[in-house]
């Protein structure tokens, strides 16, 4: 990869939370991935809300990821959707499977993206680039080294 | 004292007004609400298979009702937004009525709520969970979501390039008999798409339909005044809707749609199954869409849409003609119609006013409409008048 020498003048999209999710962004910050843990009916969930998709409740908390998944799906952008990311193509986007079961959007790193596979075995790791807004919970292939 | 619906309310709930609501959403107050009318009527969340919401929820103003259904983990078999000010309230009311009587669903959440927040300008901003959790990612746009289905498709079922190319290829072929179609007298061939760029892997150019302005409308009315009207009139036999999620990563699965479950009740509604219908008029906005149409609807076996779209024949000589006016990647379509043009196209079909691509006299259609990221599915099955 040679480094560009013009970088794109299109800012990224600005950091959102809302109140309700500060504390998963705060966690993101510390390279921490949290779900959420329905103390009724005990499904875990992301992304977070008020209630449990599943039966309801508002009695939920936050239960930290172990950061291991598999990738369900993932695409190299070739064209991306929002033109500040032109400068990084190609790159993976991902839809990982978390062990505890949620899926999240994400990113592959780390690896050739010709070598990235449905199924392939993954693991958090956060990063803040220089052009990010917050410090993203990417994904890299598992090894027992990382 | 007659009802003149068949449906009945249960349930009611009421956030007391406040004049700020500092630091909630509006997806949240639909929700404590929700849960409130749901427990005064004495239900359980996998009760609930409608649902009713109006614009303003604090997002983008498109796919409201999956948004909403996502948040709540419900997947309605009838989804609606109704945009009528301070008469959407009641507007709802008689709509989830006529869904119930109809038969496209049991029980249906109306659901409203709005945020005030004065220190927070725009009053709607955009914190919709896509927005916040994939959009960090460079995940935005159609694009990615579909090649996300079609990878794994590929990866699970071997689909190959050479399958999914065939779709654009014969739906080419079909509008060399359509004038208005965008890409008329164009053929194409496998290799054409299979060297055409990748604009999201595995999508090439080809497999995607192009940006295009356009309308469309389809006038309904009831059965009496149908019999004056100057054409034959086209029957609605059936219908199924299914909504089941709006972002990619709350998908229940990505190689079933929700097409499955709406296919499956407008069969039932008619009273037909696939074999009973004469063409396809299917929303192809990306190759791997109709590959798993194909499958969803029953004509072949899950993961053998790719082989059966290789096999088939689509053009109006077939048994089963598939989008004999191009669909939208030979045709086109103007992304806020909606689909609209494979129910006029159905229509000009079952009614013999298709001019030099007529189908030899077809009784039934099978016509779908997809939303978001597969994510909001309609089957209907029309049928022509006696002729």
């Amino acid at each position: 990869m040679t480094t560009p020498t013009t970088t794109t003048s299109i800012a990224k999209p600005g950091f959102v939370s809302t109140r309700l999710t500060t504390p998963y962004w705060r966690a993101a910050e510390a390279g921490k991935l949290l779900l959420q843990e329905c103390l009724e009916c005990g499904h875990l969930q992301h992304y977070p809300r008020n209630l449990c998709t599943k039966c309801w409740s508002q009695d939920l908390q936050w239960k930290e990821a172990a950061g291991d998944a598999s990738i369900w799906s993932f695409t190299v952008v070739g064209i991306p959707g929002h033109p500040a990311w032109g400068d990084e193509i190609p790159y993976i986007l991902a839809l990982v499977e978390l062990v505890e079961g949620p899926r999240l959007m994400t990113n592959i790193v780390g690896c050739a993206p010709e070598s990235v596979h449905c199924g392939q075995r993954v693991q958090l790791r956060p990063h803040r680039g220089a052009r990010d807004n917050q410090t993203l919970l990417q994904f890299t292939p598992f090894t027992r080294d990382n | 004292m007659k009802n003149h619906f068949s449906a009945e309310i249960i349930g009611v709930a009421e956030l007391p007004p406040r004049r700020t609501t500092p630091g909630e959403t509006t997806l949240e107050m639909i929700a404590n609400v929700a849960r409130l009318a749901m427990k005064d009527a004495g239900l359980i969340p996998r009760d609930i298979d409608g649902l009713v919401v109006g614009p303003q929820v604090g997002e983008t103003p498109q796919h409201v009702p999956a948004t909403v259904a996502e948040y709540l983990g419900l997947q309605p078999r009838y989804a609606d937004i109704v945009d009528l000010g301070g008469a959407t309230g009641a507007g709802m009311v008689w709509r989830a009525a006529a869904a119930i009587q109809s038969g496209m669903c049991e029980t249906v959440l109306c659901v409203l709520a709005n945020t005030r927040d004065p220190a927070v300008t725009p009053r709607s901003p955009n914190r919709n969970p896509i927005r916040e959790f994939d959009v960090p990612y460079g995940g935005s746009g159609a694009n990615q979501a579909y090649a996300m289905i079609a990878q794994q498709h590929m990866a699970r079922f071997g689909t190959t390039p050479e399958q999914l190319a065939c779709v654009p290829v014969k739906q080419r072929a079909n509008a060399m008999l359509n004038k208005a179609a965008v890409f008329h007298g164009q053929p194409i061939t496998t290799t054409d798409v299979l060297t055409s760029p990748i604009v999201m892997s595995p999508l090439r150019l080809l497999e995607v339909v192009m940006p295009c302005g356009g309308g469309a409308a389809v006038i309904l009315t009831s059965a009496r005044r149908a019999k004056d009207a100057p054409h034959p009139s086209v029957g609605l036999m059936g219908a199924g809707e299914r909504v089941t999620h709006r972002a990619l990563s709350q998908a229940p699965e990505l190689t079933t749609s929700p097409i499955a479950s709406a296919v499956a009740d407008a069969y039932a509604m008619a009273g037909v199954g696939a074999s009973d219908i004469d063409f396809l008029s299917i929303y192809d906005c990306y190759s791997i869409v109709v590959a798993m149409t194909v499958e969803d609807a029953g004509f072949c076996a899950k993961g053998e849409g790719g082989a059966w779209l290789e096999e088939h024949d689509f053009s109006i000589a077939s048994r089963l003609p598939i989008n004999p006016h191009g669909g939208q990647l030979a045709t086109g379509q103007a992304d806020l119609a909606g689909g609209m043009g494979h129910i006029v196209e159905a229509v000009h079909q079952l009614r013999g006013t298709a001019g030099e691509r007529q189908i030899h006299s077809p009784k039934r259609a099978l016509v779908t409409g997809n939303g978001a990221t597969m994510s909001e599915e309609v089957a209907l099955v029309l049928i022509g008048a006696e002729q």
